[in-house]
C-alpha cells in the first residue's frame, strides 16, 4: 500500500527560496507547514520543509532542504510571501535558525518575560535553563503614534470563560486603527513531548493528540491518526473511513452550534445562545451515547476507530438529526429576523478576499471571504460518495461567517444521514503492524475551524522525532487583525467570536 | 421547540435535587451567592467547555446562586484550569492577588492537579498548587457538568 498525496522535493539551500517562491504562485497556495527538523543527536545539522497545498494534483507539496552541518540561518522566505512570517518567527525561537532578511523575529511563544534567550526547546541537545536563571526580556508592540491616538490593553485574563491572549488595541476615537494580538500564553510544549511518547503508534499517543485542543478532538486524533497510518502503510477499512467522517462532522455541528450562540450573546441577544447552547449540550450528550465520550475522546485509534456504530446507536444517530435540523431552522430564523441583530452582523469585520488570499487565510474563515478551500473537497475520500457540497460566501463579513456555519451545519447533517446509509456493516480497524517503521508523512482534517494538519517523522523503533502541528487558529489570527480595522471596538467580541479560533491549538 | 422544552424539564430533574442542597448551603455560608472567576492557564478548553456547559439552560448552575463573574474583585473563589504554562504563572498570581478575602482556590481538570498530559514540559509549571493554596479539586478529562456541581456542592458542605 503506497500512499500518493504528498510529494518532497529535494533542493539546496540556496535554492529554497526560488522553489518555494515558485511553488506558492504555481499552486495558489498559501504556506500551509513551515518548519524544521533537527538531524542531530550527534551531528549539528537542521533540514527546513515548507508545504504548499496543490489542489488540482489533489496533493501536499513540500520542499525540503537540508542546512550544511553547523549552519543555522537561511534565506527568509517571508517577505515575499506572507503567510510564511509566523512560522520563521516559530524556528528562530524554537530552533535558533535565523531566516535572513526577514525583519520581524519576536517571540511567538517562549514570551521574553520568562524564558531566557538561547535556549532552543526543539533541538535535540536542549537542556531546560535551571530555576534559577532569570529572564529580563519584554516584548515590543508596534507603536502606533498621532494625535488622538490611544491603546487599549486587553488581557491575557479575559471577562468570559475563555482562554487566555492579549490584546493591543490601538484607537482614535471609536475605530480601531491596529490590532496586535500577542499570544503564547497556553504554550505547553506540545511538540517536544510528542517526541517523548514511548510508541508512536500507541493508544498513548493517540490520547494525547487528543488533548491538544479540546474544542477540535476528533480532527486531532484524525490527523494524528492519519499521519501514523501513511508512514505505517495502513491502509483503513471503509467502514471505519465513515464513521470517522460522521464524528467529524458531528464535531463540527456542536462546535458551530457554539459559536452562533456565542454571536448572538456578544451582541446582547442572549436567547437564541440559551437555544444554541440547548443544542450543543444534546449533541455532546449523543456523542457519549454513541461514542462513549462528549468529546468523542477514546474512538480513534491507529488503523481505524475503537467503536462501531451498530445498529441501535445508528437510530439514535438518525433520530437525533431530525430533532437538531429543526432546532437549528428555528434557530436559524430567531437570528435572521431580527433586525438588531442584523444591523450588527452585517458589513461588521469584513476581511477582504484579496487580504485572506495573501494571509493564507484558511478554514472557515477562508470559505466566507470567497476561497473555495475545504479538505473535504480537495482529499474526499468517502465523501465522494455523500456528493459533498463546499459551502462559500463572498461578504467576508461577520454575517458571511455566520452563514457559513449555518450552511455548513445543514450540509453536516445530510452528509452523516448519506454516511449512515451507505456504510456497509465491516471491519472497523485494520490489523496492528508487529513491527514499526521509519518515515514520515502529513496526517490532516477538515476539522470545523479548518484544515488541522500533522507532520509526523518516526524512527525504526517506533519512536517520535518530530511532530509538527499546524492549527488552522495559526494562520487565522492575523485575519481578525485585520478583519476589526476600521470597526468600533465594541464590536471586537463579535468579530472575535465569528472567527473563534483556539488558544491551545495556536499556542501549542 | 417542544422538544426542546420537553429535553429541558426532563433533564431539570436530574439537577433538581442536587441543585436546592446547593442552594440552601449557599445561602447559609455566603449569603445567598457564591461568585467564581475562572482563569485558563494552559487549558485545551475542554475544561472551560463543560464550565459553560452548567450555565446553560439545562443545567442552569446560576438558578442556585454561583454565577461566574468577570472580575476576579467580585469573586469568592478562583476555578483554574490547565496545567500552568510558564506564561500564565504571573497572571494567575496577579488575579489572585486581585481577589478580596476570604477566598478559595478551585482546580478542576486533570491538567490543574499536576500537569497532567503535559507533566515533565520544558514549559509547564506542573499543576496551580506551585503557585498557589488549592481548597478544592475537581478531577476529570474534562470533569462532566454534573460532576462539577456535585463537587461544589460536596466542597461547600465541609
Amino acid at each position: 500500500m503506497e500512499y500518493r498525496d504528498e510529494i518532497y522535493i529535494d533542493v539546496k539551500p540556496e535554492e529554497f527560496r526560488s522553489k518555494c517562491l515558485e511553488l506558492h504562485k504555481k499552486l495558489s497556495s498559501p504556506v500551509m507547514m513551515y518548519f524544521a527538523v533537527d538531524e542531530g543527536p550527534g551531528k549539528k545539522a537542521f533540514s527546513v520543509y515548507c508545504a504548499f497545498l496543490d489542489w488540482a494534483g489533489k496533493r501536499w507539496v513540500l520542499v525540503r532542504m537540508q542546512l550544511p552541518e553547523g549552519q543555522a540561518r537561511f534565506e527568509s522566505i517571508s517577505k515575499d510571501v506572507f503567510s510564511a512570517a509566523l512560522f520563521e518567527r516559530e524556528m528562530k525561537e524554537m530552533f535558533g535558525l535565523e531566516p535572513e532578511g526577514n525583519p520581524d523575529l519576536r517571540r511567538l511563544h517562549l514570551h521574553e518575560e520568562v524564558w531566557l534567550e538561547g535556549f532552543y526547546p526543539l533541538r535535540k541537545d536542549f537542556i531546560p535553563p535551571e530555576r534559577a536563571q532569570k529572564a529580563e526580556g519584554s516584548y515590543r508592540f508596534k507603536k502606533v503614534e498621532g494625535e488622538g491616538i490611544f491603546e487599549v490593553p486587553v488581557g491575557p485574563v479575559h471577562a468570559g470563560i475563555i482562554g487566555p491572549g492579549h490584546f493591543r488595541f490601538s484607537a482614535a476615537g471609536e475605530p480601531v486603527i491596529n490590532l496586535e494580538a500577542r499570544l503564547g500564553f497556553t504554550h505547553r510544549g506540545v511538540e517536544k513531548l510528542f517526541e517523548k511518547m514511548p510508541s508512536a503508534g500507541s493508544d498513548d499517543a493517540v490520547s494525547f493528540s487528543e488533548r491538544v485542543s479540546g474544542d477540535s478532538v476528533f480532527a486531532y486524533s484524525t490527523a494524528y491518526c492519519q499521519a501514523i497510518e501513511k508512514i505505517y502503510g495502513i491502509l483503513i477499512p471503509e467502514r471505519a473511513q465513515y464513521i470517522r467522517a460522521i464524528y467529524l462532522e458531528l464535531e463540527r455541528i456542536y462546535n458551530h452550534a457554539n459559536d452562533i450562540g456565542g454571536m448572538a450573546v456578544d451582541v446582547g441577544f442572549t436567547f437564541p445562545n440559551a437555544f444554541a447552547s440547548i443544542i450543543k449540550e444534546k449533541t455532546l450528550a449523543l456523542n457519549e451515547k454513541i461514542s462513549g465520550s462528549r468529546y468523542l475522546k477514546g474512538v480513534n485509534t491507529v488503523g481505524g476507530v475503537n467503536r462501531d456504530l451498530g445498529g441501535s446507536e445508528r437510530k439514535v444517530l438518525l433520530d437525533f438529526l431530525d430533532g437538531i435540523s429543526k432546532d437549528f431552522r428555528e434557530l436559524k430564523r430567531m437570528l435572521l429576523s431580527s433586525i438588531s441583530f442584523m444591523d450588527r452582523a452585517d458589513k461588521t469585520g469584513i476581511l477582504k478576499k484579496k487580504t485572506a488570499v495573501d494571509l493564507g487565510i484558511v478554514g472557515l474563515a477562508a470559505r466566507a471571504s470567497g476561497i473555495p478551500m475545504d479538505l473535504r473537497k480537495t482529499f474526499p475520500g468517502v465523501y465522494s460518495a455523500a456528493n459533498f457540497k463546499l459551502v462559500r460566501e463572498e461578504e467576508g463579513d461577520v454575517l458571511a461567517r455566520l452563514n457559513v456555519r449555518l450552511r455548513e451545519i445543514e450540509e453536516s447533517v445530510r452528509l452523516i444521514r448519506e454516511f449512515a446509509r451507505i456504510m456497509a456493516p465491516a471491519d472497523i480497524s485494520a490489523a496492528k503492524k508487529s513491527a514499526p517503521e521509519a518515515g514520515c508523512g502529513i496526517g490532516y482534517a477538515e476539522g470545523w475551524r479548518g484544515p488541522v494538519l500533522f507532520w509526523i517523522k518516526t524512527d525504526a523503533s517506533g519512536r517520535i522525532e518530530r511532530c509538527k502541528i499546524v492549527d488552522p487558529s495559526f494562520h487565522n489570527w492575523q485575519g481578525l487583525c485585520f478583519a476589526v480595522l476600521g470597526n468600533i471596538i465594541p464590536d471586537f467580541p463579535l468579530c472575535n467570536k465569528s472567527f473563534d479560533l483556539s488558544y491551545p491549538g495556536n499556542d501549542l | 421547540m417542544k422538544n426542546i422544552l420537553k429535553n429541558r424539564i426532563m433533564k431539570g430533574v436530574v439537577t433538581e435535587k442536587l441543585g436546592e442542597d446547593l442552594k440552601a448551603h449557599i445561602f447559609k455560608k455566603f449569603g445567598r451567592s457564591f461568585h467564581i472567576r475562572e482563569v485558563d492557564t494552559g487549558s485545551c478548553n475542554g475544561c472551560e467547555s463543560e464550565i459553560i456547559a452548567t450555565t446553560n439552560p439545562i443545567y442552569d448552575i446560576q438558578r442556585f446562586g454561583i454565577d461566574f463573574v468577570a472580575s476576579p474583585r467580585h469573586a469568592d473563589a478562583l476555578l483554574v484550569t490547565g496545567p500552568v504554562s510558564k506564561n500564565m504563572a504571573m497572571a494567575l498570581r496577579k488575579t489572585y492577588d486581585a481577589m478580596p478575602e476570604p477566598k478559595f482556590v478551585i482546580t478542576l481538570g486533570d491538567c490543574a492537579l499536576d500537569g497532567g498530559a503535559f507533566k515533565g514540559s520544558y514549559y509547564v509549571v506542573g499543576g496551580v498548587k506551585e503557585v498557589l493554596p488549592v481548597d478544592l479539586h475537581i478531577p476529570g478529562c474534562p470533569p462532566s457538568p454534573l460532576t462539577i456541581i456535585k463537587s461544589l456542592l460536596a466542597f461547600l458542605d465541609t
